[in-house]
């Protein structure tokens, strides 16, 4: 292993530096400035909510993506905004990242996804090289596992994926490793084997090496870290050594500081009625009811809706009538037909439910479609203009209406506010607790806190399993972050 | 377990090669014979080169629609340029290398779909082994005709040549560490972009190397039949592809066997022959060969099945 940092020229400069960095998406602004500085053996702990600006953090850098403005430098050296060049710097800086989706080839075997990153590799003989390597680098941090060299990634289990992920990142190249950013790097691993890992993040700082660690396991970041790092709505809020913080305040830090002004606009009247759908994960809701799911992004929700969903609908023979519909988040993947005029968009539900006909009936599906423009405001002169000429928000709108127009009493919601502006979901909260008053009911699945105080009962989720069952005047923020961060995990 | 999927993957073309070969020799078997086994292979080398051409797309997830056309106007080149005027001829054919690699290298850029591509260049082709042969002719040149129609001793030609490609084919993709590169970029292109590789050049390589076997598989070609003509090799695509899924590939996820798909262009070719021994009329015999196709596909599929419910 190719831990020790044998230059010494930059001790003193930090590895990297930012300054007042900011990164914006069109207008979203991800990062609204950070300043940080990593130096030669610590070990950063990254803490915060979803959407906090984490991931955006660690890509810009391991110089992926290129900052809005700001200032980024590589031990000491300045470099420019191009994404090339920064990813270049990152790289001979040594700095390195494992994210939580695997980006191993499957096809390939072991020792050649360890080719892949390894640009330079000697021609001669190189697989005697590349396999010793690796299998080098396994033994080092997971003593005892059971992987080949020549095992193609495919037939292995994902937690040793996951383990030959983590070694080959480690592994001995031309430039050495000096940052490692792991992102949830034990999500999909076993207690002993994360305690190996862990350790070996310890001997690797204690070398000289230095570590960014992403990890919703508080317990694990209190093990590692010598110093954390609470990110909340694009800053940096909190950047002290792990000893100023005990678990109760560092959940704390990571709250929201600004609480949503307005009153939330729950109508008290609603009295849930007979239970109307349970499913095999613990998940249950009654009629008139909003139920939540919450918990960090990736942690089963979307599995849980769609496994409950497909479950419900999936006949092959179809349906007219479904029990239940569906609100995609991912507009571009489960929602949209990008060619058809927003008409069509809208219609296509109710085509098969009140279409008795075989040929459309023009007139009603006109009618129908001016009926929701007003209902629920879609702003647009012309439903016959495509789809696209619409904003993000009134095109999630016009999939509202479609799951709204049907008879389905249930409906299920797959984070379906991702990328709307703030009006619109106002209108959209009133209109779900309108629709939950008549009698439907709703699954909603957010990342956003506030979504999920709209609701009367919320499904806090962690490691795919439901972690905790919150009602009323429980749902709290702070419960909801309780529940998602693993507090009662035994860590050393 | 770990190593079955990989081992059933080229037991599969094996046994299938194995079994028709079986029955060609029960039906006849003078077909037995150095003689007899070089009639059986003799036009299973451009196939077999082709077959390769198309493992090096397939290789990058994507399809070639193009290699039938581009075969027979490689032949063509060969039977018209390359015999009168040798240093045109040779640069046609590396221009026509250039031009695959140059196809690929758009695809990549540009984010097309490779079927709508080749589908369009496919025409080219063919329109351009029109313009060069409008009436069947042209010859083979004369050192050409000799390597296809020599006589080694002991092993027949056809079969001395099938594994020599089969095994330097595969030494270039499953054992060099270019080839890694190029089965990676099949396999999740943006791993290999993240560590700072150029997709774009690797595809234009793959696509390079599908040009330069379709050249081999025009010349191999024209060498056998020693004159062209403009629609020689139209069924070249779609027994290219056959015989790289036979061999053991798949569509998507860079996993191709190079080996396999040299077996399975030997399998299509000789499952031609076995049906022509079963005395069926040529009416049935494309019909028969997909059935053939069919079964062998079914069996690998049925295993995967099982495989993966243990």
């Amino acid at each position: 292993m190719n831990t020790a940092i044998s230059e010494t020229h930059a001790s003193t400069a930090p590895l990297v530096h930012l300054d007042a960095v900011q990164k914006h998406f069109g207008k979203l602004q991800a990062l609204k400035g950070a300043s940080l500085s990593i130096s030669a053996g610590e070990c950063l702990g990254l803490v915060g909510h979803n959407g906090a600006g984490k991931s955006t953090l660690v890509k810009i850098i391991n110089g992926r993506l290129p900052p809005t403005l700001g200032t980024i430098s590589y031990r000491g050296m300045s470099h420019s905004y191009t994404a090339d060049d920064n990813a270049e710097q990152a790289h001979t800086t040594g700095i390195r990242s494992v994210f939580q989706e695997l980006s191993l080839c499957p096809n390939l075997t072991v020792l050649e996804n360890y080719r892949v990153p390894f640009r330079d590799m000697p021609r001669r003989s190189w697989r005697r090289v590349a396999g010793a390597r690796v299998m080098q680098s396994l033994d080092t941090i997971f003593p005892g596992h059971a992987i080949q060299a020549r095992d193609t990634v495919e037939n292995l289990s994902i937690a040793e994926r996951q383990m030959v992920e983590i070694a080959i990142a480690f592994s001995s190249r031309t430039h050495p490793a000096r940052l490692m950013i792991l992102d949830e790097p034990t999500s999909s691993l076993d207690a002993a084997i994360a305690r190996q890992l862990l350790d070996y993040i310890k001997t690797f700082c204690r070398a000289g090496g230095s570590v960014i660690f992403i990890s919703h396991m508080l317990g694990e970041i209190f093990d590692v870290a010598s110093r954390i790092i609470v990110m909340k709505d694009g800053l940096i809020t909190d950047d002290r050594p792990t000893a100023d913080f005990n678990r109760q305040s560092l959940v704390d830090a990571m709250g929201h500081v600004i609480p949503e002004g307005e009153a939330v606009a729950q109508s008290g009247t609603r009295i849930p009625g007979e239970r109307v759908l349970s499913t095999d994960s613990g998940l249950n809701a009654r009629k008139h009811e909003i139920v939540g799911l919450a918990g960090l992004a990736g942690h089963g929700q979307t599995r849980a809706l769609a496994s409950f969903y497909l479950e419900s609908t999936s006949r092959w023979q179809g349906s007219r009538n479904s029990r239940v519909v569906f609100v995609a988040g991912d507009r571009a993947r489960d929602g949209l037909m990008p060619l058809w005029s927003i008409l069509q968009n809208l219609s296509l539900k109710t085509l098969i439910e009140f279409g008795t006909r075989f040929f459309i009936d023009r007139q009603q599906e006109q009618q129908l479609a001016a009926d929701w423009k007003q209902k629920i405001g879609i702003r647009t002169d012309d439903l016959d203009s495509p789809i696209l000429s619409l904003s993000g928000g009134n095109q999630q709108k016009v999939l509202f209406a479609r799951a709204l127009a049907s008879s389905a009493p249930i409906v299920v919601m797959d984070d379906p506010m991702r990328g709307v502006d703030v009006g619109t979901k106002k209108d959209v909260y009133a209109m779900i607790q309108q629709e939950a008053a008549k009698g439907r009911t709703f699954l909603w699945y957010s990342t956003e806190t506030d979504e999920i105080l709209e609701c009367d009962r919320v499904f806090v989720f962690r490691d795919g399993q439901i972690s905790a069952e919150l009602i009323g005047d429980d749902i709290t923020e702070e419960n909801i972050l309780t529940a998602s961060f693993g507090m009662k995990e035994n860590a050393a | 377990m770990n190593m079955s999927r990989d081992h059933f993957r080229i037991l599969l073309p094996v046994l299938s090669l194995v079994v028709l070969l079986a029955g060609v020799f029960y039906l006849q078997p003078r077909a037995m014979s150095y003689f007899g086994l070089n009639l059986l292979f003799n036009l299973a080398v451009p196939v077999a080169l082709a077959t390769i051409a198309q493992m090096m797309i397939i290789m990058v997830n994507d399809i070639d629609l193009s290699i039938g056309t581009f075969v027979s106007f490689c032949a063509c080149v060969t039977a018209t340029f390359v015999q009168e005027t040798p240093l045109l001829g040779y640069l046609i054919l590396l221009m026509s290398i250039g031009a695959y690699a140059g196809i690929g290298a758009l695809i990549h850029y540009r984010n097309l779909p490779a079927i709508v591509v080749t589908l369009g260049t496919s025409f080219v082709w063919g329109g351009l082994a029109i313009l060069i042969l409008p009436s069947p002719g042209g010859s083979s040149p004369e050192w050409l005709h000799a390597i296809m129609k020599s006589k080694p001793p002991l092993v027949p030609m056809a079969i001395i040549a099938s594994v020599i490609i089969g095994v330097l084919t595969h030494l270039l993709i499953k054992r060099s560490s270019f080839g890694v590169l190029l089965r990676g970029v099949g396999g999740n292109d943006r791993t290999l972009s993240r560590a700072g590789w150029s997709v774009l050049k690797l595809k234009a390589s793959a696509y390079g190397l599908a040009g330069l076997f379709g050249v081999l598989s025009g010349m191999a070609l024209i060498g056998l039949t020693t004159s062209a003509d403009a629609n020689i090799a139209l069924r070249y695509t779609l027994l290219s592809i056959a015989g790289v899924i036979l061999g053991g590939g798949e569509f998507t996820g860079g996993r191709v066997s190079p080996i396999g798909a040299v077996i399975g262009a030997l399998t299509l070719t000789l499952a031609a022959s076995f049906l022509s021994f079963l005395k069926l009329s040529p009416d049935w015999q494309i019909g028969s060969q997909g059935a053939i196709l069919i079964l062998v596909l079914a069996a690998r599929l049925a295993f995967a099945k099982r495989e993966a419910q243990q």
